[in-house]
């Protein structure tokens, strides 16, 4: 929101006042003011023009200008320059809107010792080819040769580029409520503009009726101004337009623009021969429609408002006028509408229609009602006086509005509790004075009015301490911790477990990633493992972030190809995530991801390249730090986007809680390893309690064996037969080798195990062991058709 | 037998110079205490001498063994030791060559900010406690005392997935909601709740429409601004730096009531004005106020018994500002080259 300080100074006295100082008080009152601007337009005189001649074969003239200080030659390309007029002279130094500098210069051979100018060139009109075809500005004849033009134009404003927080969006989009606020902030009062009218004897009742027939416009006046002469509005409407933002177009649409802007009421004109002799204010019918001013034809529903002629929409409330009703250059008689309407429904409309504007937004934020009855007859007030109307006598009126008037007690306790300050009761009396609340005050408690501009103050002590607070100024808080008994912190819930798992996922190489929770159709299908219904947002803003991931490790995949692309070779990489399968539940998943090489040295030959059995390495590793040893298992099985001869499930007591394995080939030729796993299935989980184990003082018994079995036997099998027929005894399995090739049949390979047999209570003798172990070679040729291989 | 003895000392010497390597060695070994050696050989016929005899000579005799092992034994360790020089000297490394990484894993930048707030927090009472991101409107704005059809909810355009009741939470106030409404027995509560949340911007180097935030809400009694400045103040200066100064600005948040802003001294020119401070000495790393008492009466908290202050931080904002980053996209692209410059301790 753009303010015209010179438009504010016609509500508050601002003589003396240092506008840059004034502007950091009222930020650090709460009304934030984000930028100020002078319109620094230098180097800008009036000038005569003493003698013109045409340049011989070209569009340009050689003048002779007077400004003021000297006269210079200045080449000009407008038709309508001429010998005598006033002109706005840009002298060399001169920058124009754009950082477009004048400079000396010599054109086809003339010298140009600055620039004679349009509006448009000075930023004071649009620059629209007929105001292009206009040339440029010819001032009055009594303009004096040499004035600063700023000055002569009244252009010396101070702008104040507002950056409101929504509850200030109301009082300070108009510069009286912006006027109360900076009258707050200076401790002055506020002079409200003249709306006083000379109406004519005629009455509108005899030319209008009205009905409102929806609870959703709560307040409707209509007036009525005849006679009225389109035409350019008066210099001062059309720069404080232009310097709160927006274009004047004729006299009539500035002064609705100008009282809004004003009082922040939005008003709508109607041609009132167009219109006919009825508004009847209603919710849409489902087959209505309407061509509103932009020409374009709008359907209708019944959440909207419309204004109607009795019949047909003329109006959308709040949005946008209807065409057929449209005020014109051949306008003689306006009915203008000032109203408040249901600002959800505003909202509702203009959001679906996409035709949010100044007045749409300012119907939604709410009205004050006393604007709303001011706004009318300040309206007619600036027709009659620069549109040449007639007011008609009366007002038609329409009202419900609740006028309770909000008051709210607080006490100075209240205050200073709050606040953690100490403010004495002068202190409160002046913030209230100041902030225009009127209150009355007994034994420190203070019983304030709040005015009906302030929308945004409820009654409530929270929000009048709030208002005493900011304008006593929070820099006068001094720092003082709570009074509070001293507690322990701590994680809840899930939230240490998975900040464990991640230290020690960190701890085991793998660097911590997080990536978006919005994804394509495709990633969110790429790995179809236990897929549940799809979330998807009701409106995306792409199709690449459309629905909730289920699944972390596309994006860790994409990840990865980011990486890759700026040569980074080694990426272990992992994240943890809450993914969602349902209304109600979110399933927090561990995605992990391994490519290249897991530890390395680039110029010898040390290396250990991520493998399936390095990445199970750091499953395990992490599943037995959480105390799940030998209760987790993996089962070959194959799964969407893995590779179906490297992939499997991760059982954890029995039940699956993710896969492992390599991905498939088709998603990337790169051997990039993967898993993904549940922390909802496991974390609440009972685990064991440590328990310091004796190591046993007695020496153990190591033993080798070797089997020749079928390829398709796993060693998990082998393993399995070994430890059940190994006992207690038996300590520790290791698989020491695996061979295929030479001396071992194509469909055959050869495992080879290290057996360590140890008690810890006693030695163990060679014939005890030998007895285990032959069981054990017994076993395992007896289970799988295995053949024991010879040293 | 002396003259013996002496004979064999002056042999020895003779050998002993002209012993060069640890195979020398054993020969010597072999020559003077070998079973034949020159030193055994002294005690060959002792069993024809006297009980006298015997004495001297085996005393003798033992003297020189000991004298020629020892002799033989400090030779030894000299040649062992040479040798022993000589093969490390051929073993010399070239130490310039590069090392064999060691990999550890670093964590994400954000992660590392909000653990630094969250161990602040923790010290000073509040417990960390996560919610659903996928989350009701109710908990989101309506309880938050942002009914529907509130212009603040304009700010925060909001992700729905199932009509206007359920949502991808815009802030992570609604786990303070949840938290309130969760205690039953209505005791005073202090929690920081850190989160991602989402809003409807296209992303670009300062939008993100993933984020996240690190709220903090404190409930009790007769807690005021001056109670929220100072732990303001806590961790304003334990994150940017003990001679930060803060200092609030009225600002208007749905929830709270009084709303503040809270600003920072300009880390970079101490608050003299600079770029990142745009010229004004001040930065703003956040929002805060006192709860508004809608908020704590919808949770079940009398608000004529309880007040309360609630924070809120942007981590990327925090971070973006701690460590230079002018991306916000940084934090999402998850490019591992980074990490080199941020695995480390922190002054």
């Amino acid at each position: 929101m753009a303010i015209s300080m010179n438009w504010v100074k016609e509500y508050v006295d601002l003589d003396d006042v240092d506008l840059k100082e004034l502007a950091t008080k009222i930020t650090n009152a709460g009304v934030n003011v984000e930028h100020v601007t002078q319109n620094n337009l230098n180097n800008l005189v009036i000038g005569e023009v003493l003698e013109c001649e045409d340049i011989p074969e070209t569009h340009l003239h050689k003048c002779l200008v007077d400004v003021g200080t000297d006269k210079r030659q200045i080449v000009c390309g407008a038709n309508n320059v001429t010998k005598g007029i006033k002109v706005i002279v840009s002298l060399p130094g001169a920058i124009l809107p754009g950082g477009f500098e004048i400079k000396a210069s010599t054109i086809r051979g003339y010298e140009s010792n600055g620039m004679i100018c349009a509006l448009s060139e000075l930023g004071l009109e649009e620059d629209t080819p007929e105001n292009h075809a206009k040339g440029i500005c010819v001032l009055p004849e009594n303009a004096k040769v040499g004035e600063d033009v700023v000055k002569y134009m009244g252009l010396d404003d101070t702008i104040y580029e507002l950056d409101l927080n929504p509850n200030r969006n109301i009082d300070c989009t108009n510069h009286i409520g912006f006027s109360y606020e900076v009258a707050s902030v200076l401790g002055k009062k506020v002079t409200l503009p003249d709306i006083s009218t000379k109406p004519i004897k005629d009455s509108i009742k005899k030319h209008f009726s009205l009905e409102v027939a929806t609870p959703n416009c709560t307040l409707y006046n209509a007036k009525m101004v005849i006679g009225v002469k389109i035409k350019e509005s008066p210099d001062f409407i059309k720069h404080r337009l232009i310097a709160a933002g927006m274009r004047p177009i004729n006299n009539v649409v500035d002064i609705s623009n100008y009282v809004m802007l004003e009082f922040g009421q939005p008003l709508h004109f109607f041609d009132k021969d167009k219109l006919g002799d009825k508004i009847l204010v209603r919710m849409a019918g489902d087959n209505e429609g309407i061509v509103t001013l932009d020409k374009k034809y709008r359907e209708l529903f019944s959440e909207d408002i419309v204004i109607t002629d009795g019949e047909k929409p003329v109006c959308i409330a709040g949005v946008m006028g209807g065409e057929n009703t449209e005020v014109d250059e051949n306008t003689k008689n306006i009915l203008i509408e000032s109203a408040i309407f249901n600002s959800y429904n505003v909202r509702y409309t203009s959001l679906r229609l996409d035709l949010r504007s100044e007045a749409s937004l300012r119907y939604e934020r709410g009205l004050n009602w006393e604007y709303t009855n001011m706004a009318i007859e300040r309206a007619c007030h600036l027709l009659e006086k620069y549109a040449d109307g007639k007011v008609l006598s009366d007002t038609i009126v329409y009202d419900t509005i609740d006028k309770t008037v909000k008051i709210a007690d607080v006490t100075l306790d209240d205050v200073n509790t709050t606040l953690g300050l100490s403010m004495k009761k002068s202190d409160v009396e002046k913030s209230l004075t100041n902030l225009g609340f009127e209150y009355t005050e007994s034994k420190n408690k203070f019983t304030v009015t709040i005015p009906n501009r302030r929308l945004d103050v409820e009654p409530h002590k929270q929000d009048l301490i709030e208002e005493i607070g900011r304008l006593y100024g929070y820099d006068k808080i001094e720092s003082v911790l709570p009074n509070i008994p001293d507690k322990a912190g701590n994680y809840i819930g899930a939230v240490a477990y998975r900040k464990l798992i991640s230290k020690r996922l960190r701890s085991l190489g793998l660097n911590e990633c997080r990536t978006y929770t919005l994804v394509s159709d495709e990633e969110n299908n790429l790995f179809n493992y236990n897929k549940h219904e799809q979330i998807d947002l009701l409106r995306p803003m792409s199709s690449d972030k459309k629905t909730i991931r289920q699944t972390i490790l596309p994006s860790l995949l994409k990840t990865y190809e980011y990486n890759k692309a700026r040569n980074v070779k080694d990426i272990m990489i992992y994240e943890i995530a809450n993914t969602y399968f349902n209304k109600d539940e979110e399933e927090t998943k561990i995605a992990i991801l391994m490519k290249g090489d897991y530890l390395n040295n680039s110029w010898s030959s040390i290396s250990s390249k991520v493998d399936f059995y390095l990445i199970k390495g750091i499953l395990e590793n992490l599943l037995d730090y959480l105390g799940f040893r030998n209760r987790y298992q993996l089962e070959a099985k194959e799964i969407d986007g893995i590779h179906p001869g490297i992939s499997a499930e991760i059982l954890l007591d029995r039940e699956p809680i993710g896969f492992i394995g390599r991905v498939h080939p088709t998603i990337t030729k790169d051997d990039v390893y993967v898993l993904e796993i549940s922390m909802n299935k496991f974390y609440d989980k009972k685990i064991k309690p440590i328990k310091f184990k004796e190591i046993s003082k007695y020496p153990s018994i190591v033993k080798d064996l070797a089997f020749i079995i079928n390829k398709d036997i796993t060693s998990g099998e082998v393993v399995d037969t070994i430890r059940k027929a190994g006992g207690k005894l038996l300590t520790n399995i290791e698989v020491f080798d695996v061979y295929t090739g030479e001396n071992v049949k194509p469909d055959e390979k050869s495992i080879a195990y290290s057996l360590t047999f140890s008690d810890p209570t006693r030695t163990l003798s060679d014939e005890e062991v030998m007895q285990i172990f032959n069981k054990i070679i017994e076993e395992v040729e007896k289970k799988h058709n295995a053949i024991l291989r010879d040293k | 037998m002396e003259e013996k003895v002496e004979s064999i000392k002056v042999e020895l010497i003779k050998d002993l110079s002209n012993t060069k390597s640890i195979q020398d060695v054993q020969n010597l070994k072999v020559k003077y205490l070998g079973k034949k050696g020159l030193v055994t050989e002294l005690t060959a016929n002792m069993k024809d001498l006297s009980i006298d005899e015997k004495k001297i000579v085996g005393k003798l005799s033992n003297e020189t063994k000991n004298y020629v092992t020892e002799e033989i034994s400090k030779l030894e360790n000299k040649i062992e030791t040479e040798e022993l020089n000589k093969k490390l000297q051929s073993e010399k490394i070239d130490i310039s060559l590069p090392s064999t990484k060691v990999n550890v894993g670093g964590s994400n930048i954000l992660e590392k900010i909000i653990e630094e707030v969250e161990e602040l927090a923790i010290s000073m009472g509040y417990d960390v406690v996560e919610g659903p991101e996928v989350e009701k409107d109710l908990y989101n704005f309506e309880l938050l005392n942002l009914p529907k059809g509130h212009p603040a909810r304009d700010a925060q355009d909001t992700f729905y997935t199932d009509g206007d009741t359920l949502l991808l939470r815009s802030q992570t106030s609604p786990v303070q909601i949840r938290t309130m409404l969760e205690n039953k027995d209505k005791t005073p509560i202090r929690i920081i709740c850190p989160g991602k949340t989402y809003r409807r911007d296209d992303d670009d180097a300062t939008h993100s429409h993933q984020f996240t935030q690190i709220e903090g809400l404190l409930v009790d009694k007769d807690i005021s601004l001056a109670n929220l400045k100072a732990t303001f103040d806590v961790i304003a200066k334990k994150l940017f730096g003990s001679d930060r100064e803060t200092r609030f600005r009225p600002s208007f948040y749905p929830f709270t009531e009084p709303s503040v802003e809270m600003d920072i001294s300009c880390f970079n020119c101490g608050g003299k004005g600079c770029n990142i401070c745009k010229g004004t000495g001040w930065i703003t790393v956040g929002g805060a106020g006192i709860v508004h008492h809608n908020v704590l009466d919808n949770c079940g908290y009398d608000s004529n018994k309880w007040t309360g202050f609630a924070f809120g931080f942007g981590a990327e904002r925090l971070a973006m500002l701690k460590y230079g980053i002018t991306d916000i996209r940084t934090f999402y692209t998850n490019d591992l080259r980074i990490k080199d410059n941020f695995d480390r301790k922190d002054v």
